[in-house]
């Protein structure tokens, strides 16, 4: 069984993105750039199962410029077996991406796509969703546990409330969320061995898909800013001013 | 424009969050029909018919749509779009699963959680876990919309709609029910609680997470909330993370004990009317964002805290 891992090449989790003074976007000149971290418990979920014997092959893909080749590299030297880098320059929308993905999905017929639920740049939580819509496979969004079963896939999903478990017939798409595992380091040896693993470098052409986009951006601001406050020295002075502002 | 608003439920009732993005959808503007789905709701439908502007509730009671599995949920909602323009849901974790399948299928990019209707076609979002915004205009004919309930308030009742039983179309038979294990708490629902108190990784322990929080929480009736940190090391459940991934929320009281306030838990909650930082670091970021900022342990200051509601008759 193949796994298909799709993964996003974000902002790094820690940076405090600056938002541009024209409102034409978010300055990503000279800005560190990581795998989105949803993606990595995704890499490192299919991982786990190739180690245990169910699956043969994990193919990490990628849709990005060609800087984008690194994030495909992080995934190959945590383990992957090959990557594809659909190139392009352009924003491309989770829309467009699930159309991507579904042609690659019918190129390679993985058994089962994992990826993360949410990129950390647009914050969207669409893309897995709209893939199993387009490829009418079960979903399996926010999950916290995965188990493969016969023909099927155990999962254990994070919901408002607390956890709900689904069985979704293969294949299917899961979606990731952060309490699945814990993302292994690359060692040393592998982010070498990464370098020489096959990457097969397409565009969006390639699977004809239109990727223009269906939202204008009209103008990126930065949020109101909330005043700063200030430091009381003791309880008695805090529930004094909770009083005062109207909330106990 | 007619919109088609799907509701989110909690038990046999409508959830705050869907009054909540009522008000958004009358921002868009346009009759505004209700969709309840799943068996044994016809309290919430009674109740989401009373909603100040709903034209019409439509319930579907299919045993299929139990547990609002995206799969048989996203395939009704296709059924009946034809006759909307907008399809619209609160950003709830129900939702976030139904509807990006809805917009597939329906070929239309969706926006997700609105904070703001600037026109009927053009919204603003938070992107970067609330660091920037985004306004966009959606060019699809037909738009799929989610909704930040913070940034909205709950539509009032109103007179009653008339209720419509529909039904499901056939179950696509890919996905399957199989489990839940949900909380079961008296205290308020988090993103709805006047007041919330959450605790972060300073707490140390699962017991201490409760130990130390519960008593203050009783007093004060508030939602216990938690940081990433804390529920990543078990301390609590992942059903009470505040933040970019978890819940967003916006209280009167936003209380943050032993939570140092790292970007993606302040996206979460910095839209809260009051915040309080209890914290043992005076250099930890959430002082940046708190309105009072107390410096101190925060295992000798609960308890101060409340001792100190007990003698205001909290």
């Amino acid at each position: 069984m193949k796994i298909l891992v799709p993964v996003k090449r974000v902002v790094d989790y820690n940076v405090k993105i600056r938002v541009k003074a024209d409102g034409s976007g978010v300055d990503l000149a000279n800005v560190k750039m990581s795998m989105n971290p949803f993606d990595e418990i995704a890499v490192e979920e299919a991982l786990r199962l190739k180690e245990a014997g169910k699956a043969t092959e994990v193919i990490v893909v990628t849709i990005g410029p060609a800087k984008a080749d690194e994030t495909l590299r992080t995934g190959l030297a945590m383990g992957a077996d090959r990557g594809i880098l659909v190139k392009t320059d352009e924003t491309v929308e989770p829309l467009a991406v699930a159309k991507i993905l579904a042609k690659i999905v019918a190129e390679e017929q993985p058994q089962l796509v994992i990826m993360g639920k949410q990129a950390i740049d647009d914050d969207c939580n669409q893309t897995g969703q709209m893939l199993a819509a387009l490829l009418g496979w079960g979903q399996g969004a926010f999950a916290s546990k995965v188990e493969m079963t016969e023909g099927a896939v155990d999962v254990t999903r994070e919901i408002d409330g607390g956890l709900q478990t689904v069985s979704l017939k293969l294949p299917a798409v899961v979606t990731t969320d952060l309490r699945l595992n814990e993302p292994r380091y690359a060692s040393l040896p592998n982010i070498i061995k990464a370098k020489k693993k096959e990457v097969a470098v397409k565009s969006p052409a390639d699977y004809g898909v239109d990727i223009s986009p269906r939202l204008e951006v009209l103008k990126t601001t930065e949020p109101a800013k909330r005043k700063a406050g200030v430091k009381v020295g003791s309880v008695v002075e805090l529930v004094g001013k909770l009083k005062e502002a109207g909330v106990l | 424009m007619t919109i088609l608003l799907l509701a989110e439920t909690a038990g046999d009732a409508i959830a705050p969050a869907t009054a909540k993005a009522l008000t958004a959808a009358k921002e868009i503007g346009g009759p505004i029909h209700v969709l309840i789905v799943g068996p044994g709701l016809k309290g919430a439908a009674e109740q989401a018919a009373k909603l100040a502007g709903v034209e019409k509730v439509l319930v579907a009671e299919d045993a299929s749509l139990d547990h609002v599995l995206a799969e048989t949920v996203a395939a009704l909602i296709v059924s009946l779009a034809g006759a909307y323009d907008v399809i619209i849901a609160p950003s709830t974790s129900a939702t976030k699963n139904v509807l990006p399948r809805v917009a597939a299928l329906l070929d239309v990019m969706q926006v997700s959680d609105i904070i703001k209707v600037v026109s009927a076609d053009t919204f603003e979002r938070p992107i970067y876990a609330g660091n920037a915004i985004q306004t966009v205009r959606a060019k699809d004919a037909k738009k799929v919309i989610t909704v930040r309930t913070t940034a909205f308030a709950a539509a009032p009742e109103g007179e009653a709609a008339p209720i419509e039983a529909i039904s499901a179309p056939a179950d696509p038979g890919v996905s399957a029910f199989k489990s839940e294990e949900l909380a079961k708490s008296e205290r308020p629902e988090l993103t709805s609680a006047r007041i919330i108190l959450s605790g972060g990784r300073a707490l140390g322990s699962a017991e201490n997470f409760q130990k130390v929080l519960d008593p203050v929480a009783t007093r004060l009736n508030a939602a216990i909330g938690a940081s990433r940190a804390a529920v990543d090391a078990g301390y609590a459940p992942n059903d009470l993370q505040v933040g970019q991934t978890g819940k967003a929320v916006a209280p009167d009281l936003y209380i943050a004990a032993g939570i140092s306030g790292a970007i993606q838990h302040l996206a979460g909650m910095k839209d809260s009317k009051v915040i309080v930082a209890i914290n043992k670091d005076e250099e930890a970021p959430i002082f940046q964002v708190a309105d009072f900022g107390l410096v101190a342990d925060l295992f000798t200051a609960l308890p101060e805290l409340e001792a100190e509601l007990v003698k205001i008759g909290r």
